[in-house]
């Protein structure tokens, strides 16, 4: 199975344009379409799956048995997060901070911390017309942390693809930027499909991007969508970061018009469904080490 | 009695800090020997919780009561669980720490009576992230 994340740096650039058209056009594989951008997610807008599987998620949080705290303190003291503190015998617990890591209950010497689950969203799956598989998460309003819902999104999907044929592809749609949920969703994929604009703002942010596909160790690619925009400062970065430009996508009215009314790219414009079938190939290849 | 304020250095003409929870150091006045201490704030470039790890330092410190510019949720919920009155800052006045002193013992300083700002904001009020 071939995993290819479709990431960017900035936002708005086209990351679920490209990886909804590149599941479609790859739709006989078989396919998955993971949507990790779990604090606003959009390509069931595009690929209208039928959500029929669904699961809680969250993490653990602690909870303390005021019987047995004694007000020593080491839970504040040994939480990285800040999200436990001692006041006076009164321990007060930040479930926006808490990260679950099960640091307060594991030192607490009088193990009077339990932990409970709190629900910070869900995830969903089910089939699509074009028979791509579909996969997301949705994290609840109001919650702060989408890394731990990535995780398990991820972890879920694995569970789902079972044993599977070499030709599988995976392709995650990421959230967009360079923090931490972009980290979760990049981790342990075989390709990150970079999308940017060629504007000041895309390049500054693919810049940042390209940092951390070198710090995973990731082969990258990128493509230009709204090509004629801007100026070549992307391309030149591109070529002197050893990042190879695998689509170039123009900036077109009918486009942008389309995907608003929730047209997939390769629907509004036919001729693509080859060129990301071919795309498909091409990363393959590159990740596989086979000469193109 | 052991007050804290925010301050932007470690001294008492120093400027206050306009936000509790990112503030680079606490000046902690003994009101009734008019001697004082700064200590610096680890939670200043906390990535996260910066209001818990600054409530827990000052209230570790004995502190009775607080002064600032701004404070956020956690830092508000921490302060009150501990029986620390809050009080403002006027706003748009870069005072010195030894300003507001003198304005709190004369009684004319504000106390809050729920969080400044939502979280994660700062002073300014701007989110500390933008999206697209």
């Amino acid at each position: 199975m071939l995993s290819i994340v479709v990431a960017s740096g900035k936002g708005g650039t086209g990351k679920t344009t490209i990886a909804t058209s590149l599941a479609l056009a790859c739709a006989a594989l078989p396919t998955w379409l993971v949507d990790c951008d779990v604090e606003a997610p959009n390509a069931h807008l595009i690929v209208r799956p039928q959500l029929e599987r669904r699961q809680e998620v969250g993490i653990l949080i602690p909870e303390v048995d005021h019987e047995r705290c004694t007000g020593c303190g080491r839970c504040a003291q040994v939480c990285q997060y800040h999200a436990v503190a001692v006041v006076g015998r009164r321990v007060l617990v930040f479930p926006q901070l808490c990260h679950g890591c099960g640091s307060c209950n594991y030192n607490c010497p009088e193990k009077a911390i339990r932990e409970r689950l709190d629900i910070m969203g869900v995830l969903e799956s089910g089939p699509t017309p074009s028979g791509v598989r579909f996969a997301r998460g949705v994290m609840h309003v109001g919650e702060a942390m989408a890394s731990p819902i990535i995780r398990q999104l991820k972890a879920w999907v694995r569970a789902e693809t079972g044993p599977s044929p070499h030709d599988q592809l995976l392709i995650l749609d990421a959230p967009p930027g360079v923090s931490c949920p972009v980290v979760e969703t990049l981790r342990s994929a075989d390709f990150a499909l970079l999308v940017t604009e060629p504007t000041p703002f895309g390049l500054h942010d693919l810049r940042l991007i390209n940092e951390v596909i070198r710090q995973l160790e990731m082969p990258a690619g990128v493509i230009i969508n709204r090509d004629g925009i801007g100026n070549a400062q992307v391309e030149k970065f591109c070529e002197a970061a050893g990042l190879p430009i695998l689509m170039r996508i123009p900036l077109e009215r009918n486009i942008g018009q389309g995907l608003a009314s929730g047209l997939p790219l390769i629907d509004i414009r036919p001729e693509y469904r080859a060129r990301f079938r071919e795309l498909a190939d091409h990363i393959r290849s590159m990740v596989q080490g086979k000469p193109t | 009695m052991k007050i804290a304020i925010s301050a932007t250095d470690g001294n008492i003409e120093a400027p206050y800090a306009p936000n509790f929870g990112r503030a680079a150091y606490f000046v902690l006045m003994d009101t009734d020997t008019d001697t004082w201490q700064a200590v610096a704030n680890p939670g200043m470039s906390a990535s996260g919780g910066a209001g818990v790890q600054a409530a827990q330092l000052v209230i570790n410190q004995g502190a009775q009561a607080v002064i600032s510019g701004s404070f956020g949720p956690h830092a508000y919920q921490a302060l009150e669980a501990a029986g620390l009155p809050m009080y403002l800052a006027p706003a748009g006045i870069a005072s010195s720490v030894r300003q507001l002193v003198d304005w709190f013992k004369a009684g004319r300083l504000h106390v809050i009576g729920g969080p400044t700002n939502a979280a994660g904001h700062g002073a300014t009020g701007q989110a500390a992230q933008g999206r697209r």
